[in-house]
């Protein structure tokens, strides 16, 4: 029999607490889950700083990545048969499904952004790369790798096989709205997902739904808003998120400066350099980053230290909100009574905007600009989602965004109570 | 601070509009891949190259007023028209030593061509890494919808030498 047909003799079971049981049958998806590179998600967060505000967001991307595999499991065995698909690409689907997180690195938004990184190209590179992934996929056949990456680079030829994966209501989102929800503890984040799944109809391009679903579908798009507002984008995180780039940014400078680490730091010298291989990412989880940043606490230099401490025993920087339209003049005011108070504002003054978070909302948008979701109506005709529902066309115009300007009250609140800096500073900061 | 809000708002102050998303975002990447130092991240989309970080960037800077933001509905969509306010050109007074380079030029070229056009010509820029053959084929099979002519494609590559070079 072929490795590609092949199944285990008795189906496994992972015990998963929101799709109660991952079901796997198959060989390859068996062997692929045993590989280094996949098993290293376990060591890679799925909501990065999250865990500062909700203590229970300890979850990783291993879970993640084994939902979002058993979400598109389920939704092809519902398309067997049906118009419009091929079972041949099951198998693909499948892989594509569980790989696609896995050029994830640690806090990986904070890291792409210091050190101008993307996880999706790791991904690639994991996948075509000399791994054990690539060794597996390449046993279904020479350019069964090549296709799984571009399912997950979103530019395999069949669109309705990335639009499983990847589209305004893919697995990818249905299985981290629900895990993020159960992990963090709050009651949004809830949907009907077995509803979904049994109305999703596969066409020529795209998963669609039929109408007679639009009500669960609403209630996704809700569950999505209201995480993006509770969870995504709340400003605890964001601070945590803000001290851990400022850190990155503090040990590359000290680094291109030549300063002399009390521990050499081995595992970040090539993200420094510019110049990461695969082994080097591969290598940098973050059980490593945390050991640095522990170990960074007690550097002399004493922004990085300051910035490890904070970080390690979450003691974050404050915030208020921000209007860069009315407060240009104030922020630039700012800067300079840090610097006259010794408090280096490149560290320790940061304006944070919703646009440098990585989630979306749903968007109808406009023609040619982004795949929206349609409805399949009785006659097969399509609609677009925000047509036809009332609810969701109230939340696709509302504003949202945000900035925020963080700063560390403690050092501010340090600063002699005779000193006029001080004053101003807490004058513009709290009116 | 902000500093990726200002390079946008320094591309709007040598447009005198923008007129569709879709365009907005392929000019943009354009841009990027002709070494302008935009930063928003790109992903390829349903129709091409796509940034969601650029799409809640534009919407950042229409809330906090430096941008005008007008849509028509059209039969089954929305189209939007972008142009800079007074208080977008405040805002830029605090970029002036921003290095930037000129983009008249290449935004003048970009404005003479039609929306699917820009969308051929970002997508063949998203496939750079392949050759030219390799790159058409591509193009040809993830845009299978757009029928792109030979001719087009040719347009399309000349378009991007002139870019590039």
């Amino acid at each position: 029999m072929a490795y590609k047909d092949e199944k285990l003799n008795e189906e496994k079971v992972f015990k998963d607490p929101v799709h109660r049981y991952v079901h796997v049958r198959d060989r390859v998806i068996w062997d692929l889950i045993g590989t280094p590179e996949f098993q290293r998600l376990r060591r890679v967060k799925q909501l990065g700083t999250s865990y500062t505000t909700f203590h229970g967001a300890e979850h990783s991307r291993f879970n993640h990545s084994l939902g979002v595999y058993e979400i598109v499991r389920r939704i092809i065995n519902n398309f067997e048969n049906r118009p419009n698909w091929n079972e041949d690409e099951r198998l693909l689907c499948l892989a594509a499904a569980l790989l696609h997180d896995l050029g994830h690195g640690p806090f990986s938004h904070s890291f792409e952004k210091v050190f101008k990184l993307d996880h999706e190209d790791f991904t690639r590179k994991i996948i075509l790369g000399d791994t054990g992934v690539n060794a597996i996929l390449r046993r279904v056949d020479d350019n069964f790798p090549h296709k799984v990456a571009e399912v997950i680079n979103k530019t395999y030829e069949n669109k309705l096989v990335v639009s499983l994966i990847s589209s305004q209501i893919d697995a990818d989102r249905m299985d981290y709205l629900q895990r993020d929800a159960y992990f963090t503890g709050v009651s949004y984040g809830h949907f009907d997902m077995e509803r979904i799944l049994r109305v999703m109809r596969p066409m020529e391009d795209q998963v669609v739904v039929k109408e007679s679903g639009m009500h669960a579908v609403e209630d996704y798009i809700m569950s999505r808003y209201q995480m993006y507002w509770q969870v995504y984008f709340h400003p605890v995180t964001r601070s945590a998120e803000v001290i851990l780039t400022k850190i990155l940014h503090r040990a590359k400078e000290l680094y291109e400066n030549q300063y002399s680490f009390y521990l050499e730091p081995y595992h970040f010298t090539s993200f420094f350099a510019g110049e990461v291989d695969l082994q080097d990412y591969l290598k940098l989880d973050e059980n490593v980053v945390m050991y640095y940043f522990q170990i960074w606490k007690d550097e002399i230099d004493p922004v990085l230290s300051d910035l490890c401490k904070r970080f390690v025993d979450r003691h974050l920087f404050k915030y208020v909100e921000f209007n860069p339209n009315q407060q240009m003049s104030e922020w630039m005011e700012l800067h300079k009574l840090f610097q006259k108070a010794g408090i280096d504002p490149d560290y320790y003054l940061v304006v944070d905007s919703s646009s440098d978070l990585p989630y979306d909302f749903y968007r109808p948008g406009e023609e040619g600009e982004r795949l929206p979701i349609h409805l399949l109506r009785p006659n097969g005709e399509l609609k677009e989602l925000s047509r036809q529902s009332d609810i969701v066309e109230s939340i696709s115009g509302k504003k949202r965004t945000d900035h925020k300007l963080y700063f560390p009250k403690d050092l501010i609140e340090g600063l002699s109570n005779r000193s006029k800096t001080k004053k101003r500073i807490l004058e513009i900061l709290y009116g | 601070m902000l500093n990726n809000h200002a390079k946008l708002v320094r591309f709007f102050s040598q447009c005198e509009e923008v007129v569709g998303r879709k365009r907005l975002q392929k000019m943009i990447y354009i841009l990027k891949k002709a070494g302008y130092p935009f930063e928003e991240r790109y992903e390829f989309h349903f129709y091409g190259p796509y940034s969601e970080e650029l799409t809640l960037r534009v919407e950042e800077l229409c809330n906090l007023g430096f941008l005008n933001e007008t849509h028509e509905k059209k039969s089954n969509y929305h189209q939007y028209r972008y142009s800079l306010t007074e208080g977008g050109e405040e805002f830029l007074t605090h970029y002036e030593d921003m290095p930037f380079k000129d983009m008249t030029e290449h935004i003048h070229n970009m404005n003479e061509e039609s929306s699917r056009f820009l969308e051929l010509v970002s997508t063949m820029l998203y496939f750079d890494q392949l050759s030219r053959d390799e790159c058409e084929e591509k193009v040809r099979a993830v845009k299978k919808k757009m029928n792109y002519t030979d001719d087009e494609l040719q347009q399309a590559w000349s378009f991007i030498d002139r870019l590039l070079n």
